[in-house]
């Protein structure tokens, strides 16, 4: 008898009995997730570097007062938007279990011991309830998928008319991404169809059926889609600070 | 009966298993206003029943338009052999329909045909596409709607608890003698009628797609208390369990494999069913198939592992994923084969017993008053062979008629007493384990029972193999009669299998008894010494065992009943 | 032959430990066969809870090297056979002895559950397409691993506030039920405490029939307790059109 019972029953935080390595689930999340925010933030607050040509950066799109008529010059443009987006991604189901687990403990891993115990109180009080207010930045989350894709498309005319840039192909590949990653949410799965209970029996069902069906098919693709398109606006928008800075030039491909 | 020693708890009605029947049961008997009690031996909605697969026979014509209440009846008798009750089979074929339609309105969500309505498919000796199903977990989504509806209406279970003994007061059958399992800590139940629905026999045999429970509990406790048992001899083994690798062995293959055209080969590749069967091929009935295989094994055409090689990769992968779901899993997860690419290998392997305890076909009663019998604890409807997806009916069927009829005896039946003897003495029996301080593991000798039916009482048989087995059974006895229990009363496996070991042991002697005494072969008691149907003797005779004054197992023949004459002609028209 | 060690938790509430025991390893063997050799073999009162041994049932629930596993499932050579394995009882329910658990909290939760009611004037008739969504729902063999797993009960321990994986599976079984006629957003929102579960996804990850527990079940539910507790705009429809 080499343990006590009180080793079975251990609630402080991190007591398992698993023998892998579980934290190398988090690690991966706290260093990607961790490193795009420190440089969202920091290239939200530059201001600068972040129009290139046709090309404008995903975290300033829309461009609102770049001239600073009334807009303070200690702010930058992008703070006045980064709060659809970053909602979007904070109350995102996806992104919930994602921090929930690598930066709140809770828990850290399955059958691993989180932190907290005795005070948690999960989705029900302030500011966590806020989480079920998901559909409303989902709601502007498409609204900006339709400027970014406007964005995209302008990313093909150039001053002497139109042409294709990589900076086109990547802000296309992005706006794809991001698509992606919005029309596959669950809450747009619920109001597309999710929330009848039988199809056949409603007005335009078998359209619902089919599009939730298609959003669903998404849906499986979500936590794919939500890395994905962090990724391409994060190097998206750095492809074009680049551009301005003179570090690298844009290759016309056409 | 106050006995203050005791936990006691008192009810009108109380089933024992809940599995399809004792839940079926019990809704029925509360339906009829009864107080009704449930103890089952596992935590409820864990009984054999969860593992029904392939579907439930309802001649509901929702495929096959030409299907009704005939051609089902015509199907059972003559897949039984014709030793079935006639009027349960009778029974059996009208009722299914509305009895699957009621778990409908319960809840249960079976798959639907184009039009909206359950579907049905094919399956080993219905004439038509017969079974209403969920994939192949069938018997889980009527278990889950039953224990759903049972707890809705208000069912008192006592989970985890066995019943060791049937209490009596003179002729009639009062309350049951228990032990949790969870302390080791005795219970009464008190009650007008008890309905046996314990389900079967199969651990008693080596290979076998039976669980734990399956030890003959109700058959020896109705056997000890009076009733009758018949046609014990009749035992089925499915022709399709898993082989390989060894832990698997004996697990169930389903039947919709077969029936959604899965193909039976021998090693040389040969569709081998068409030298046994060629009419009906794989979709012959159980007790043919599982023969054709063992005979191509036997002959060494088996398969790498000794078994049969059982092909469905021939269909589209997602339909096979769709369709037979767990059989998927099962095999990917515990035999690294991958149905959808390759041919798993099945063997036969022990699966239901058709024989048990005698019951009158309308209420389920059995031979000793206030006692009553569903589902495959009871003998009858399926003579001598069952065909897939009539147990699951059967269940259903004859569950609401047992629960119905109890629960009516138990409001026209006056009170009760019970000695405290029969109580101390089946305390007494249960401890006496604990009080050896030498002898043999229960393991032991439950190992070498299933050896010895295993080989002695299988798939073919004869005398001097049925001889043997019995001269085994009663060193068994002995055996049983000296094992040693470690540890405490709490949760303990070993002092729950010294008690099982006794079922068992009886139950393997009424098989043995039976089937060396039936002179012929006939629907899944096949005879290598008498090959024959023997219809004019055999055919006319069922087995019943009583018990002996000195506890001993008493077996006699007894006409079969004289089928009316609307029935006969039922049976002599062919579509 | 191999031979692999297992070191099994005997004891009960009074307490216990770890007991080794030696068992050979044979092809194909599931922990469920490693703990019937020691049963048969070496300790006759190990108290396994088992059935089918075939996935089907959901009795064998246990935590194999701390990961919550049905044992009859759990393949030895999928194992590390060079160290012991650890078998231990779920951690979330109160032991009984050895693996045993008093899973009782799960049937009293369960009946907090308004049944299937079915509307009036149906004809029974289903489409596939509407049954779909609710058939795999209706593969949970109650295992209880997902209870478990679910940190809310197993570190948190909100046994009374909070219903569970599981009954948020079955919830969801009933709701959208195509049939079905009664809402059941305002026991989820406050008997069975969905605002609890923070989706980590344990429960989906430990599933062994395979239900996206998360994604079908809980997240559409929490979506149907908006729609009828916090959205503001959908509280204005129904304040315009006087529908519930």
């Amino acid at each position: 008898m080499s343990q006590s019972r009180n080793d079975l029953q251990d609630r402080r935080f991190g007591a398992t009995f698993r023998t892998d390595s579980w934290w190398t689930e988090v690690l991966p999340v706290i260093i990607v997730f961790g490193g795009f925010g420190i440089y969202a933030t920091w290239r939200a607050f530059q201001g600068v570097s972040y129009e290139f040509g046709p090309y404008l950066s995903p975290f300033y799109s829309p461009l609102i007062d770049a001239e600073h008529h009334w807009l303070p010059a200690w702010l930058s443009p992008a703070l006045l938007i980064l709060g659809a987006p970053l909602g979007f991604r904070t109350t995102c189901y996806y992104y919930r279990k994602a921090y929930y687990r690598a930066f709140f403990l809770s828990p850290p891993s399955c059958a691993v011991t989180g932190v907290g115990a005795g005070k948690y109180s999960g989705e029900r009080k302030f500011p966590f309830i806020l989480q079920n207010l998901h559909r409303y930045f989902l709601y502007l989350a498409i609204l900006f998928i339709i400027i970014l894709a406007y964005d995209a498309v302008k990313a093909f005319f150039f001053a002497d008319g139109f042409g294709v840039g990589v900076g086109s192909l990547v802000m296309t590949v992005n706006v794809v991404l991001l698509s992606c990653y919005t029309f596959s949410c669950h809450s747009l799965r619920h109001i597309i169809g999710g929330k009848l209970d039988c199809f056949s029996c409603e007005v335009a069902g078998g359209a619902r059926h089919k599009a939730w069906k298609g959003v669903s098919i998404l849906n499986e693709r979500h936590m794919l889609f939500a890395w994905a398109s962090l990724v391409s606006v994060g190097l998206t928008d750095l492809y074009i600070k680049l551009l301005c800075e003179g570090t690298i030039t844009d290759l016309r491909l056409f | 009966m106050a006995n203050e020693k005791y936990e006691t708890h008192e009810h009108d009605v109380l089933i024992i298993g809940a599995g399809g029947a004792g839940l079926r049961a019990s809704i029925e008997a509360l339906n009829q206003g009864a107080s009704v009690g449930v103890v089952c031996k596992s935590l409820l909605g864990k009984a054999h029943t969860v593992m029904a697969e392939g579907g439930v026979a309802a001649a509901m014509a929702n495929v096959d338009a030409a299907d009704g209440w005939k051609p089902h009846f015509r199907d059972t008798m003559r897949g039984g052999k014709f030793m079935n009750n006639w009027r349960m089979a009778q029974l059996h074929a009208q009722e299914a329909p509305d009895r699957v339609l009621e778990l409908e309105k319960w809840g249960a969500l079976f798959d639907r045909t184009p039009d909206g309505k359950i579907l049905q498919r094919a399956f080993g000796g219905h004439t038509y596409k017969r079974l209403a199903h969920v994939g192949d977990r069938t018997g889980l989504e009527m278990i889950r709607t039953l224990q759903d509806r049972g707890v809705q209406q208000g069912v008192d279970v006592y989970m985890e608890c066995t019943v060791t003994k049937l209490l009596k007061d003179g002729d009639r059958v009062v309350g049951a003698f228990a032990y949790w399992r969870e302390t080791g800590r005795f219970v009464v139940f008190k009650a007008k009628a008890v309905v046996i629905c314990t389900g079967g026999i199969g651990k008693a045999w080596r290979v076998t797609s039976n669980s734990w429970e399956y030890t003959g509990d109700g058959q020896s406790l109705a056997f000890e208390a009076g009733a009758e048992l018949k046609d014990m001899e009749f035992v089925q083994f499915h022709p399709t369990g898993m082989v390989w690798p060894p832990g698997v062995q004996g697990i169930l293959v389903t039947e919709a494999v077969r029936g959604e055209g899965g193909i039976l080969r021998n090693k040389q590749g040969e569709r081998f069913m068409e030298k046994y069967d060629p009419k009906r091929m794989e979709l012959s009935t159980r007790d043919v198939v599982a023969r054709s295989i063992y005979t191509e094994v036997r002959e060494g055409r088996g398969s790498e592992h000794g078994g049969a090689y059982l092909d469905i990769s021939h269909k589209p992968a997602d339909y096979v994923k769709k369709k037979l779901p767990s059989m998927y899993h099962q095999f990917k997860e515990l035999a690294d084969v991958d149905i959808t690419t390759g041919p798993m290998e099945v063997g036969p392997t022990c699966h239901y017993v058709m024989g048990g305890i005698n019951v009158d076909a309308e209420t389920g009663a059995a031979t000793v008053k206030g006692l009553y019998a569903a589902g495959e604890a009871a003998a009858g409807l399926h003579g001598g062979n069952r065909l897939g997806g009539n147990s699951l009916s059967d269940l259903l069927v004859f569950g609401r008629r047992a629960g119905m009829a109890a629960a009516q005896y138990a409001n026209g039946v006056g009170g009760s007493s019970v000695g405290n003897d029969q109580i101390e003495a089946a305390a007494r029996e249960m401890l006496e384990p604990f009080e050896r301080t030498s002898g043999e593991s229960p393991y032991d000798v439950h190992r070498d029972l299933q050896e010895s039916m295993q080989n002695l009482v299988g798939i073919f048989r004869n005398q001097e193999d049925m001889t043997k087995g019995l001269d085994n059974i009663e060193q068994f006895k002995e055996r049983a009669k000296k094992v040693r229990v470690d540890g405490s009363r709490m949760f303990n496996p070993g002092w729950h299998l010294a008690h099982d070991l006794k079922n068992m042991l009886i139950v393997s002697e009424a098989v043995a008894l039976s089937a060396r005494e039936r002179k012929e072969s006939r629907g899944a008691h096949a005879r290598v010494d008498f090959e024959k149907l023997d219809d004019a003797m055999w055919g006319k005779q069922h087995n019943i065992i009583t018990r002996n004054a000195d506890g001993g197992l008493n077996l006699a023949q007894r006409p079969l009943m004289e089928m009316p004459e609307e029935l006969k002609q039922v049976l002599a028209e062919d579509q | 032959m191999a031979e692999a060690t297992l070191r099994v938790y005997r004891g009960d509430k009074d307490g216990g430990g770890h007991v080794d025991y030696k068992v050979p390893v044979a092809p194909g063997m599931v922990v469920l066969d490693a703990l019937h050799y020691i049963q048969g073999h070496q300790a006759p009162d190990l108290a396994v809870r088992w059935n089918c041994k075939a996935a089907k049932c959901g009795s064998c629930s246990g935590e194999v090297n701390g990961r919550p596993k049905l044992m009859c499932k759990t393949r030895m050579d999928d194992l590390p056979l060079d160290q012991p394995i650890t078998v231990n009882p779920l951690k979330t329910f109160p032991i009984i002895k050895d693996l045993v658990t008093d899973v009782s909290l799960n049937y009293r939760i369960n009946k907090k559950i308004p049944a299937f009611t079915p509307r009036e004037n149906t004809d029974w008739r289903m489409q596939q397409d509407d049954i779909d969504r609710v058939q795999e729902f209706r593969k949970c063999i109650e295992c209880f691993l997902c209870q478990n797993v679910c940190h809310v009960l197993r570190d948190h321990q909100k046994t009374e506030e909070f219903g569970g994986p599981r009954f948020f599976v079955r919830v969801a079984g009933l709701d959208m039920h195509p049939l079905d006629s009664v809402s059941r957003t305002e026991l989820l929102k406050d008997e069975l405490g969905i605002g609890f579960c923070n989706i980590t996804k344990c429960c989906t990850e430990v599933c062994p029939e395979d239900i996206h527990i998360t994604d079908n079940a809980i997240i559409p539910l929490k979506e149907r307790v908006v729609d009828d507790y916090y959205d503001p705009i959908m509280w204005v429809i129904r304040k315009l059109t006087g529908k519930k």
